[in-house]
């Protein structure tokens, strides 16, 4: 095994051109794990902690650029304004020391359908930037997922940021485990609210061989709150409206009986969070539309 | 490969290092520190816990050659790191505490007493470093049963202190979720860090 410790990011896309059968490292909480276990011996670790653009983000207008190298913790305590779906996804990320060296890059990289940032990506509306001695390409993060821990990588591409659209209404994340940390989800749900376009979107983990947005259910929900005239009033929620949301959301699921839960859990529990992180964004966003028009 | 690593304050070079081992191997087996255990190898039970660059982490899924030219706490630094940090008063406080490091004392559990040795061995060779607060406390608290976990638990809970001196129960218990005891002792180590933020705060006054 070689050990390639890139001192910048051209430096790390020429040595991935050069070993595109080198393994990028960065937190190491999954790469470390097969290592440990003796379930993968990579030729070359490509080392990616020391190129220091991968570790920043920039927040412009309407997206946020977030570094592939930027950790959990980070997103957690500095962009839970601007990505606050992703902010309460990293919140259950494993552990403390999890968190502090794990990474959305990585959890892409890994692209394991149960990756926490995933549904969280997908809700917000998500583009994964990345690039290789050839050129750099956007691909939105419904495409990325390609299998169970497949992507769209190429051998000789690396990621290099993830384009996330800052949010413009509430956003929520729920995840069924045992335990409240260093679990890996049974299933997990996200929804954001985007008032800006009048539309709601959503994702789905652990309960189908990809990370999944719920379309019909995305589609349903945005007619009956556009029919309802619902966004300008901030009237409450019709519980049929939410049921039906609910029962759509554990339709789109393609779960698995496995070890942490039998298919027909998963698709039962993404219905229930489906319908209760509904009732947390809807609820947010009327208290927000409250206020501005005690403002006007 | 060659890996120079900063640990507790002092320069190592550790030689022939595999280029997929851990930061917790060439601690525990290259440079004799074996405060730091090894036990899930997956980042679940915390008991390699250590700082890199100040960063709480699990040192089993640091490839040993990212801790290049890092700065790594380990257990065996804890004291010393807390006498640093400490004010005057505190250091005072501090050396009225214990006295010889070695023995295991009455009422004190072998494993508490293998905490203290370690802590005592940190620095330089035949000289006593007084125990870390959290250290101490984890001893008085009856924090400690097998011994497996408390190193991990030490420095996660060390470090919560040194961030937030005053945590809620709701703090420590995020701060140290995943760091695992299978004791089932984790009554014990929520009193001993209580215990550990209220003595630091009391020296403060």
């Amino acid at each position: 095994m070689d050990f390639l410790r890139p001192a910048g990011w051209e430096e790390a896309l020429a040595a991935k051109a050069e070993h595109p059968t080198g393994v990028p490292i960065a937190g190491g909480t999954d790469v470390m794990v097969e290592i440990n276990f003796d379930h993968r011996r990579p030729e070359y670790l490509l080392d990616l902690n020391h190129v220091p653009e991968l570790a920043e983000w920039e927040v412009t207008d309407r997206t946020v650029r977030l570094g592939a190298g930027v950790p959990y913790t980070r997103v957690i305590e500095e962009l839970r304004t601007e990505l606050p779906g992703l902010a309460l996804a990293a919140r259950t990320v494993g552990s403390p020391q999890i968190r502090n060296r794990g990474t959305v890059g990585g959890n892409l990289g890994a692209a394991s359908p149960a990756g926490d940032a995933h549904p969280a990506l997908l809700a917000a509306g998500a583009e994964v930037e990345v690039a290789s001695v050839r050129g750099t390409r956007l691909i939105p993060v419904e495409e990325f997922f390609t299998g169970v821990k497949r992507n769209a990588l190429e051998p000789d591409e690396l990621i290099r940021a993830v384009h996330i659209r800052r949010a413009d209404g509430p956003q929520q994340f729920s995840k069924v485990g045992t335990r409240n940390a260093m679990v890996i989800a049974v299933c997990a749900f996200a929804i954001a609210l985007h008032p800006r376009t009048r539309t709601v979107r959503t994702g789905i983990g652990s309960a189908a061989p990809t990370p999944v947005r719920a379309r019909e259910a995305e589609e349903f929900l945005g007619a009956a709150l556009a029919e309802g005239g619902l966004w300008e009033g901030g009237a409450p929620l019709d519980p049929s409206i939410a049921r039906r949301f609910a029962e759509l959301c554990a339709g789109a699921c393609r779960p698995i009986d496995d070890v942490r839960g039998s298919a027909a859990y998963r698709r039962h529990a993404v219905g229930v969070m489906a319908r209760r992180t509904l009732g947390w964004v809807w609820e947010a966003y009327r208290e927000d539309e409250g206020r501005t028009a005690q403002c006007a | 490969m060659r890996v120079n690593i900063t640990v507790n304050g002092r320069p190592y070079a550790a030689d022939d290092v595999w280029e997929g081992e851990s930061l917790l191997y060439v601690l525990r087996e290259r440079l004799g520190l074996p405060g730091s255990k090894n036990a899930c190898e997956q980042g679940e039970c915390g008991s390699c816990t250590v700082r890199l660059d100040g960063v709480p982490v699990c040192a089993c899924l640091v490839a040993a050659g990212q801790a290049e030219g890092r700065e790594v706490l380990t257990v065996e630094g804890l004291a010393d790191h807390a006498r640093r940090r400490s004010s005057a008063t505190a250091e005072a406080a501090e050396a009225a505490g214990p006295g010889a490091p070695g023995a295991v004392r009455p009422g004190e559990s072998e494993a508490a007493g293998a905490v203290r040795r370690g802590a005592a061995e940190a620095g330089r060779p035949g000289e006593s470093v007084p125990l870390a607060p959290v250290q101490r406390a984890f001893i008085d608290a009856g924090a400690v049963q097998c011994g497996f976990c408390t190193p991990g638990l030490l420095v996660a809970a060390d470090e919560l202190l040194e961030r937030n001196p005053d945590p809620s129960d709701a703090d420590i218990r995020e701060a140290l979720s995943g760091n695992l005891c299978r004791c089932t002792g984790y009554e014990k180590i929520l009193d001993a860090v209580r215990l550990a933020a209220a003595r630091t705060a009391g020296e403060a006054v």
